[in-house]
């Protein structure tokens, strides 16, 4: 060996460095930028050079090995070193939701590979779009084509047109004359008490959309009472399958849900709101950036109060810490709890963290009064639901309805029914975690809680109704393929568990023992909520479809103990 | 009735049992403390390692809660109700778990590591691994996963378990932010950098990853056979020691097996807390080098003494014969005594070594004093910081440091200058590095950049040789702008009055043009120092060795205290020292102008003392220094010489002149571990015993005294360095009769105070006493001079200087300024550390940095052979393209034989310090023609 002509590791080209400068030119350097900043370089570049990165660790101070971390763990960035050819100038990106797959996906994708010259187009699949009332969904770019077949995906890639679809939206001016920022004002002006805000929540009986269910007032409380600098982050990762009700709020009323946000921030004295916004939602981004804008400008929030920030394609960033995470800079991986995020969330500070349709029924309940909020239950039930219906239904979309509603209410009375020729097989109540639910089961008040005895849950309301039609197992294939995909790699029971899990399926004969004492060692040891609700769907159908399976040529062997 | 609780203790329920827990522990803790060791494998139970909690292999339930908890990271509170063992569905998580990593392990007999904190996990849990294997299906393991790119550390990723130890290894404890956990889900994958192979990624090879790694999947290459197999176990034997480099005094185990130290893992020491630096853990083969002195050699008949480019310190018995200990024995004392008898003590001088114990220093500088009857001892203290002691026994009356470097943790702000940890004390770098992760602003000053500087608040590349301008410069700003602690100066100092003054012109406008820093740079420098709660200073060489070096440490101090940062937790004066005893070996008076603990030899009152130590008369005048020996030699007034371990023929400034010096002696015996380019000038060469070959005392840069132990046999007839130091002696009719180093340990109790209450004893029990230690059984003083100075009044004094050029400025002829130094890889002038395997092979060569523009502006590509000429010699090495460096500038180590950098520095001596200016020389560089571009 001889002498190294250069220190030790990748060489710093000076020429990348030059462009990372010009590009980032004017922003912040702080390490929670870094998905920011990858966004720049990839947006600019189509991709993330080696060297660009190398550049960039150099100009942020941040390790390579940092750098790498998050550039890699983000399914929308594309890591391309010295030696690797980058990807073709244009992506088409498949939906893969189970929403889509019913609605021929696979095939789909499978004809749009079949037809694209491979050095300009690259075909991949992609986790839920958000979309799931117009499957099959296809990305071309950043442009969502619903409804996709091959013929109007090769349209939209032959007018060159990538960008986001517009969108039409009630603008500050529309939305202030309507009311809005009335409460924010009363609330700042002392017309209205934080006590008496969170009292009219509390009997609003208001609770975190998102999915957990938290009550929000006592969020609000619990965030209050810590020290102060405090933050509030909106989540707007939607990205639970079959979930849509947040880009449907945020397209339709984002300065109600901006005010909300704003409400919050108010309620807890906070610093500074942080909203992020998953970057399957393109389109919204110029959406909320014009909205805050807005905002500023009727002098409602000083610049630099509002932070928009974009995800970059992982679903765990979902999760409220591993949001948190990602919003730093990092790889979405979940914190342990305790701490809670209200002890010490973003920055290692006290953070507020509220799903976008949990800030917009905010306004929204301060003028029409929580006692009618509350009011508009099924079975006892509290409230008003947004369910994010997809499927085998005449009318699947975004469907407010009040809590309690049962399947069979709801598609019957929301949705048109069943869509045509098809006969109720089962449902999914929460998205891919909440489990199964068979057509006998059509009748359960759908709320917080009231699935939970029947080894599903509700939330986040996306509900996919399968018919008789569809192959059971290759949904479960598909939604354990979602949760193996979307694994953070943190912890051993979800990293290899949803693998392992997936490769159980993929055999002739299931060992219903075997694969019930995997899925609780998920349940029981995994860090977050991605690994504990992964085996929901297979150990729902062991518990309810062991007919249907049988049917399908999948034998099933051994008493799954742990339902 | 139940026993009162410990303040901030409470009560839990573990397993059914109530347990007393403390406040911020973990349960784990808790169990651990109350006998049970809860599975673990992403836990590493050791300092600085933060719980992840990440693996689930130590799940407990808790009453209450829906999922299971990981016990290694949930922290007790009161009243808990825990179920570890008694919960049958924690128990099966545990197993579970571990089945689930089991699936895709290769099996045990074709494991890395075998004896694996993994396979100890899977045999506790009673798992079955063939069981586990058939059970689940197996990950497709896609390419090769093995990486033996790296000469000290195989990566072999099909045994990972991404735990991501080795992250928190690298980015946390370390700090040297390499290693990644990159992808995600099943994906995830531990990297080096951008997922380079380890051995071409900017990893430093300190092996803090195979230490903490549970699996094996990183493990040392020496431990692993050619198929990747291997067994981290398979040792006889563990010795507790100290390492034998630098002056930071790390804590190690060596293992070792059929006598030979296989392994080196670091242990929980106070200065370094269980990590290590590539050469403490990669660095120790060199006892077994093929060119270890294993005989006795005197000088062949009619051999001339010269440097012979053909000779071969392999084949030394070209040019010397063996022989035996007797005969060499003789033959050097005799030499030596004919010498002083003919021409009187004058004639004769000897270096001692700052790499040996303190034992064998106070033997060395007794013999010269009592046996050679002159002061002319000295050591390598003199190249390196004799400067910064000369300034610190001048103001505050103590040449040692006044505060550990751990207290950088508790400090606000800490300056470097002339200094770079991170190569030269890697290990107390990882303490720097995570004081500024933890918010201390870092101002590191430096003419070259440094790793450090990615952490720091401000790294600041200032002109060579203009330190004193640019310290003036802070002092002109601490003062006019009133900032200084007025309350400190008034109680604790003298001559301040004298310094404001003096610094009225030295304004950051008038020193900008000297420093090469703006104005407002300097001012926010001294600011930020200034006003700090806690502020520390810590230096390098780069303010020693000058011409104005004690110029440059006398700013420091007064910088200190001016500002009162001395004497408190978090602050003070820290000259980061070199060699692992060179504190020691100073203390124990290897220096000509002082008796042990500094004590000037013309004191009567003190040289008395010694004299009724010894019983022996001591010479009133200081003796000479390191590079005044070598004129004197070309004098002709020293003839004799006896050098233990220290090798001036490569490590002297202007080296040809010195190396013409001691090829004049009439007779020179040198004891070494190799035959150094010293050695073969050496008319007898006595082969003498590597650190790890013998009992005894180290001091380290924080005054902490630490126990080294022998854990290999001398090789061949090689012997103790006391025992043939005691051996001359007697030769010299010294009846000295120390039977083992705690003999002389003991002697030196009573000549040295600093050594009060830190008996042998203690030191062996403790591994590590810091002095001063008030009492034997109070701790040693970390930080000291709280209430007073060590002077005659208490109270420090404040030197004040101006800036001075350096001695040999550039010039059209010479345009470049020259700085030598250290690599991270080798130590001092090489003869240990290019004679290590790993070492050697991750830094095979000469290389000289230079600025890229530089170095396209001499039209040199990085790798090609470049030509660096001064007025005193020429040298021919390979070039390196560093974006650290300054343009105008090169760096050479000075450790490299066949280009040897101080052939070209120059020998002009700092009046006060005697040290020479190796930072700075003037020289010129040029294309030496081919290329070696790797």
């Amino acid at each position: 060996m001889r002498a190294r002509g250069l220190p030790r590791g990748r060489a710093l080209d000076p020429g990348a460095l030059r462009e990372v400068e010009d590009l980032l030119a004017g922003t912040s350097r702080d390490g929670d930028q870094l998905l920011e900043h990858l966004h720049l370089l990839q947006d600019r570049l189509g991709h993330l050079p080696a060297r660009h990165l190398r550049a960039l660790a150099t100009w942020m101070r941040l390790p390579m090995a940092a750098v790498f971390e998050t550039a890699t763990f983000y399914a929308h960035f594309d890591f391309v070193d010295d030696d690797e050819s980058p990807p073709p100038a244009l992506t088409l990106r498949v939906c893969s939701s189970l929403s889509c797959q019913l609605a021929g996906a696979d095939a789909l994708g499978r004809e749009l590979a079949r037809g694209v010259d491979p050095a300009r187009v690259r075909v991949m699949t992609a986790p839920c779009m958000g979309r799931c009332q117009e499957a099959p969904v296809v990305q071309a770019g950043r442009r969502h084509v619903g409804r996709a077949t091959p013929a109007r995906v090769q349209d939209v890639v032959e007018s060159g047109r990538f960008d986001p679809e517009p969108i039409d939206w009630p603008r500050f001016a529309a939305y202030r004359s309507a009311g809005g920022y009335r409460v924010l004002e009363d609330l700042r002006a002392g017309r209205v008490t934080v006590e008496a805000l969170a009292a009219e929540l509390e009997a609003a009986g208001l609770r975190g959309l998102g999915g957990a269910g938290f009550p929000t007032h006592r969020k609000w409380r619990l965030v209050r009472a810590e020290p102060a600098p405090r933050y509030v982050v909106i989540n707007a990762d939607e990205g639970e399958p079959g979930t849509f009700k947040d880009r449907h709020y945020l397209e339709r009323a984002p300065h109600q849900c901006l005010e909300g946000a704003l409400v919050s921030a108010e309620a807890v004295g906070a610093a500074a709101i942080y909203v992020y916004l998953r970057d399957e939602y393109p389109g919204l981004h110029r959406v909320l950036r014009e909205a805050i804008a807005e905002i500023e400008t009727a002098g409602l929030a000083p610049s630099g109060f509002i932070f928009l920030r974009r995800g970059a394609g992982a679903y765990i960033c979902g999760e409220e810490s591993a949001l948190i995470e990602s919003l730093e800079g990092k790889p979405g991986k979940p914190r342990h709890r305790p701490p809670y995020v209200a002890e010490r969330g973003l920055f290692g500070r006290p953070t507020l963290v509220n799903n976008v349709e949990t800030a917009y029924w905010i306004p929204e309940i301060h003028r029409r009064g929580g006692e009618w909020f509350a009011r508009q239950g099924r079975r006892g039930r509290k409230g008003l639901r947004s369910f994010s219906v997809s499927g085998r239904v005449s009318h699947p979309g975004v469907h407010v309805a009040p809590a309690g509603i049962t399947l069979r209410e709801l598609v019957d009375e929301y949705c048109g029914g069943m869509a045509d020729g098809h006969e109720l097989l089962g449902y999914l109540p929460g998205g891919a975690s909440g489990g199964i639910l068979p057509a006998s089961l059509a009748d359960l008040p759908l709320d917080f809680g009231t699935l939970e005895p029947h080894g599903c849950f509700i939330g986040s309301a996306g509900i996919i109704v399968l018919s008789t039609a569809d192959e059971l197992r290759a949904a479960l294939v598909n939604l354990v393929a979602f949760f193996s995909d979307e694994s953070c790699g943190q912890c051993t029971p979800c990293r290899i568990g949803t693998e392992k899990m997936l490769a159980l399926l993929a055999r002739e004969t299931w060992d219903a023992e075997q694969l019930a004492r995997l899925a609780q060692v998920m349940a029981d040891a995994s860090i977050c909520g991605l690994g504990q609700a992964a085996p929901n769907p297979v150990l729902a159908s062991l518990r309810y479809f062991r007919g249907r399976l049988a049917a399908e040529g999948v034998r099933v062997v051994g008493q799954d103990s742990a339902t | 009735m139940s026993a009162p609780l410990p303040p901030e203790a409470f009560e839990l329920s573990l397993d059914g049992r109530s347990v007393v827990a403390r406040a911020g522990e973990t349960l784990w803790q808790v169990a651990r403390r109350h006998g049970e060791t809860i599975p673990h494998l992403c836990l590493r139970d050791a300092p600085g390692y933060r719980a992840d909690g990440n693996c689930r292999a130590c799940m407990v339930e808790i009453e209450g809660e829906k999922a299971l908890a990981a016990s290694c990271i949930r922290e007790a509170r009161p009243g808990m109700v825990v179920r570890s063992t008694s919960s049958e569905r924690a128990c099966r998580a545990r197993a579970d778990v571990v089945t689930l990593l089991l699936a895709d392990q290769p099996p045990r007999t074709a494991a890395p590591d075998r004896s694996s904190s993994f396979w100890h996990t899977v045999e506790a849990l009673g798992l079955d691994g063939d069981a586990a294997r058939r059970g689940l299906p197996r990950r497709e393991q896609g390419a090769v996963r093995r990486d033996d790119s790296h000469p000290a550390m195989h990566v072999d990723l099909g045994a990972c378990i991404q735990c991501g130890l080795c992250v928190r290894a690298c980015r946390e404890v370390q700090v040297n932010d390499v290693i990644g956990l990159a992808h995600r889900g099943a994906r995830s994958q531990v990297v080096f950098d951008f997922d380079d192979p380890m051995g071409e990624s900017t990893c430093v090879g300190c092996g803090e990853c195979v230490q903490a790694c549970p699996t094996g999947a990183l493990m040392p290459a020496g431990l692993v056979d050619a198929t990747g197999r291997g067994d981290s176990a398979a040792t006889d034997r563990q010795v507790h020691s100290v390492c034998p480099y630098c002056g930071v005094g790390c804590q190690l185990t060596y293992h070792v097996k059929d006598d030979r130290i296989v392994d080196v893992t670091g242990r929980n020491g106070p200065s370094n807390l269980g990590r290590l630096c590539v050469k403490g853990r990669f660095g120790l083969d060199y006892l077994g080098h093929p060119a270890r002195l294993t005989r006795p050699l005197v000088r062949g008949p009619g051999v001339p003494k010269a440097l012979d480019p053909d000779f071969d310190p392999a084949r030394p018995l070209t040019h010397f014969r063996e022989a035996s200990w007797e005969e060499a024995l003789d033959r050097a004392a005799s030499g030596l005594r004919t010498l002083r008898d003919e021409h009187g003590p004058a004639a004769l001088a000897g270096f001692g070594s700052a790499k040996c114990s303190n034992e064998e220093a106070w033997l060395f500088q007794k013999l010269v004093r009592t046996g050679f009857g002159s002061n002319n001892v000295d050591h390598c203290t003199r190249l390196c910081h004799a400067s910064s002691v000369a300034a610190l026994m001048e103001c505050i009356g103590s040449g040692a440091v006044t505060a550990s470097f751990m207290q950088v943790l508790q400090a606000d702000v800490a300056i470097l200058v002339g200094c770079n940890p991170a190569v030269n004390h890697p290990v107390a770098a990882t303490f720097f590095k995570q004081a500024a992760k933890r918010g201390t602003k870092l101002i590191v000053l430096d003419p070259r950049g440094q790793a450090l500087g990615d952490y720091a608040y401000r790294m600041v590349r200032f002109t060579p040789g203009a330190d004193v301008a640019l310290l003036d410069a802070l002092l002109n700003v601490i003062v006019t702008e009133g900032l200084h602690d007025a309350e400190f100066i008034a109680r604790h100092t003298e001559g301040f009055e004298a310094l404001a003054r003096h610094l009225r012109t030295t304004t950051p406008e008038a020193m900008a043009p000297l420093c090469g820093v703006p104005p407002e740079e300097i001012r926010d420098i001294a600011r930020t120092y200034a006003t700090a709660e806690r502020a520390m200073i810590f230096w390098g060489m780069g303010i020693s060795q000058h011409v104005h070096g004690t110029d440059n440490a006398r700013c420091l101090v007064s910088l200190a205290l001016a500002t009162g940062h001395v004497g408190r937790p978090g602050t003070g004066l820290h000259p980061l020292r070199g060699q692992n005893n060179v504190q020691g070996a100073s203390d124990a008076g290897l220096i000509p102008m002082v008796l042990p603990d500094y004590h000037p030899v013309g004191n009567a009152l003190y040289r008395a003392a010694f004299e009724e130590l010894w019983g022996a008369r001591l010479d009133p005048e200081p003796g000479l220094t390191v590079v005044e020996v070598m004129h004197a030699i070309h004098a002709g007034t020293v003839r004799g010489m006896y050098i233990l371990g220290e090798n001036p023929a490569m490590s002297d400034p202007d080296v040809d002149r010195t190396r013409a010096a001691l090829a004049r002696l009439e007779h020179l015996v040198v004891q070494d571990l190799f035959v150094t380019e010293t050695a073969q000038l050496a008319d007898v060469i006595l082969p003498a015993s590597a650190w790890p070959e013998k009992d005894g005392t180290a001091t380290n840069t924080n005054r902490q005294v630490q126990m080294g132990r022998a854990a290999v046999p001398l090789p061949g007839d090689a012997r103790p360095d006391w025992w043939i130091i005691q051996e001359i002696a007697r030769r010299f009719g010294l009846a000295w009769n120390y039977a083992h180093p705690r003999d002389v340990f003991a002697e030196m109790q009573q000549g040295m105070d600093s050594l009060a209450n830190l008996s042998w004893q203690r030191i062996d029990r403790d591994d590590s006493v810091t002095y001063p230690s008030l009492a034997a059984d109070a701790p040693g003083e970390d930080v000291v001079f709280a209430d007073r100075f060590p002077t005659a009044s208490g109270k420090a004094r404040f030197s004040p200087v101006l800036p001075l050029p350096p001695d040999e400025p550039v010039d059209d002829a010479y345009p470049l300024v020259l700085i030598t130094g250290r690599q991270l890889e080798h130590w001092h002038t090489g003869a240990m550390t290019r004679r290590t395997r790993v070492l050697d092979a991750l830094e095979p060569e000469a290389v000289a940095s230079l600025a890229p523009g530089e170095l396209a502006r001499l039209g040199i590509a990085p790798g090609g052979r470049v030509r660096i000429a001064t007025r005193r010699g020429r040298v021919e090495l390979a070039a390196r393209a560093d974006p650290l460096m300054r343009e105008g500038m090169v760096f050479v180590p000075f450790c490299y034989a066949e280009a040897p950098a101080n052939r070209l520095t120059n020998p002009s001596l700092d009046p006060f310090g005697k040290i020479p200016e190796f930072k700075y020389a003037a020289c010129r560089v040029e294309p030496a023609g081919g290329s070696d571009l790797v």
